[in-house]
């Protein structure tokens, strides 16, 4: 079975077919973040009318790439929520329409189901049950997974997602949006002993996050280190630094303690801060500790693709879900209402 | 000839089908449920008439103005299933849509076509009957406050759609005289769609299925830009 992936839930067009016997065929991704760079977020009416200009040239150029007759799709997914309405609507609208005018099934794709499997397009794949840490600019969340659909939330953001505050934190120390990335270039440069912040909510028992505070944590270092520093550019990657290494000790502090929790040794990371290659090594050396591996999508796959949406379409599609003629994305859809497969 | 028309841009979603001169309209009156609806009109009108989409010789839809999110919901349903079938679209404008309807009811010859635009505006057209019975511009479609709106040169009007309930006093004030009636109520359909859609590819006039967007006619959309 050959499956059609459409993602178009934020900024990001992605398009990707996945194919039962030979793995991924072909994806590409096309970004709206110069759209957006101009207004230091992402602007929901500027999305939506990208993705109607960019979704079928997308699908086009996939196809092509993958060099088969547009009859050799047997089905399509396309996201279906949680994300921006209207940017969902679009690519719901286009799958949907395209499936029927195709004659082959549908079906309506959780977003954050395309993170959490997208590790499962790699060699070696991860097989369930596995613990999983979302971790994007809109989700960070740890969930117990014990088949496609058979999720249990473990703990999540009580105020802002690990990448909203890397974004938010780099606004503070003048980055260029989308700053996340940025942050992490300039953390490269600093010194981690030279400021502490505090690791929120690990002196307590639970798996629950909180990020907003850092971000205010580093705006009074920053006013106040400011004022006595010789060396601005310095403070800064100083600031940077120890603002990176609290949200990774904190996301690796919860991981191991989901572990141990949930008595698993697999750990799956996805979502856009998963490709945070600081994350990626203290990940890596607490899984070595626990006796226990990680899983990580390559960097690409780590924000939004079509190829994720494809592959989980796929498992749905397979096991013969599929959606009615109508179409109901939703801007907020909690994973555990998904259906088992 | 043979063309399945969707429009989604307002307060209603509906369908219609035209073969060769017979049409038949699915219609609801559902706000915010335009793709659950949509979809399932267009395949219903195509299962009743016992053909498939490769029977058709084009795609319609009501490419705005209107609803920003309603006129993607049209334009997306449409470029997805264009580009499964392999069919030409046509895109039509929802106002000429709108004016086309009135003369269709009402037999009315003049119209000045407004939907509310909000935030002060309204999306809007002048139009006269013309050869075969269709509704063609007068002149160019519009966002304008009602203060700002262009009038017709001369003759006698009627105002058919959603701004004349909004807008209806400083339009009123402005036409005096040259306003025959007023119809606000007036929504625009897909069969009105369908019918000078036909028209338009007749003219060769269509677009590949990439080329269908939506006509915001506002193009500033954030407080700085």
């Amino acid at each position: 079975m050959r499956v059609l992936g459409i993602e178009t839930s934020c900024d990001e067009t992605g398009v990707g077919v996945f194919d039962g016997d030979r793995g991924l065929l072909a994806h590409a991704v096309y970004s709206q973040v110069e759209i957006h760079a101009e207004y230091g977020g992402v602007v929901p009416e500027l999305a939506s009318r990208d993705h109607v200009r960019k979704t079928l040239p997308l699908i086009r150029q996939v196809l092509r790439e993958v060099g088969l007759p547009k009859e050799s799709i047997d089905g399509v997914a396309f996201t279906a929520g949680p994300g921006l309405i209207g940017a969902l609507l679009v690519g719901a609208a286009v799958g949907r329409a395209l499936a029927w005018a195709w004659g082959v099934p549908a079906i309506g794709i959780h977003h954050m189901e395309g993170h959490l499997l997208a590790p499962m397009l790699e060699t070696p794949a991860p097989t369930f049950p596995f613990v999983a840490l979302l971790v994007s600019g809109g989700h960070t969340q740890l969930l117990e997974a014990a088949a496609i659909g058979r999720y249990r939330l473990l703990g999540e953001s009580l105020d802002d997602a690990a990448g909203e505050a890397f974004d938010k934190t780099a606004k503070i120390l003048g980055l260029p949006y989308p700053g996340g990335p940025a942050l992490a270039r300039l953390a490269e440069h600093g010194d981690p002993q030279r400021y502490r912040f505090p690791r929120p909510m690990t002196d307590r028992p639970g798996l629950d996050f909180s990020f907003s505070g850092l971000k205010t944590f580093t705006l009074n270092t920053l006013q106040r280190e400011t004022a006595r520093t010789h060396d601005p550019a310095r403070t800064r990657a100083d600031i940077a630094r120890a603002f990176e290494e609290a949200v990774v000790d904190t996301l690796v502090i919860k991981c191991r303690r989901a572990l141990r929790q949930c008595a698993n040794r697999r750990l799956v990371v996805a979502g856009g801060v998963g490709a945070n290659r600081r994350l990626r090594a203290r990940l890596d050396a607490m899984a070595a500790q626990e006796d226990a591996e990680v899983f990580y999508p390559r960097p690409e796959f780590c924000t939004d693709n079509g190829a994720m949406i494809a592959y989980a379409g796929w498992q749905r599609l397979r096991a013969g879900q599929a959606e009615p003629l109508a179409f109901k994305p939703r801007s907020r859809w909690p994973m555990e209402e998904l259906p088992p497969v | 000839m043979n063309i399945l028309a969707v429009d989604t841009s307002g307060e209603a979603c509906s369908a219609a089908l035209l073969i060769g001169t017979e049409l038949r309209q699915r219609l609801a009156r559902e706000p915010r449920r335009h793709g659950e609806l949509v979809l399932t009109m267009m395949d219903g009108l195509l299962a009743e008439a016992g053909i498939g989409l490769t029977r058709l010789d084009a795609l319609a839809f009501g490419r705005g103005p209107g609803s920003f999110t309603g006129v993607r919901i049209a334009t997306s349903v449409v470029q997805g299933a264009a580009y499964g079938a392999e069919l030409p679209v046509v895109p039509v404008s929802t106002l000429a849509a709108l004016a086309q309807g009135y003369f269709r009811s009402n037999g009315s010859s003049r119209v000045l076509a407004a939907f509310d635009a909000r935030m002060g505006e309204l999306y809007w057209g002048s139009y006269l009957l013309g050869d075969g019975d269709l509704m063609r511009a007068a002149g160019a479609e519009e966002v304008a406050s009602p203060e700002a709106v262009a009038l017709p040169a001369g003759g006698s009007w009627s105002g058919v759609g959603g701004g004349w309930a909004t807008y209806g006093e400083v339009l009123r004030g402005r036409l005096g005289s040259r306003l025959l009636a007023v119809t606000p109520d007036t929504l625009c359909e897909s069969r009105d769609v369908a019918v000078l859609a036909a028209a338009e590819l007749a003219q060769g006039h269509w677009v590949t299925a990439e080329q269908a967007r939506p006509l915001y006619l506002r193009e500033r959309v954030t407080s700085s830009g």
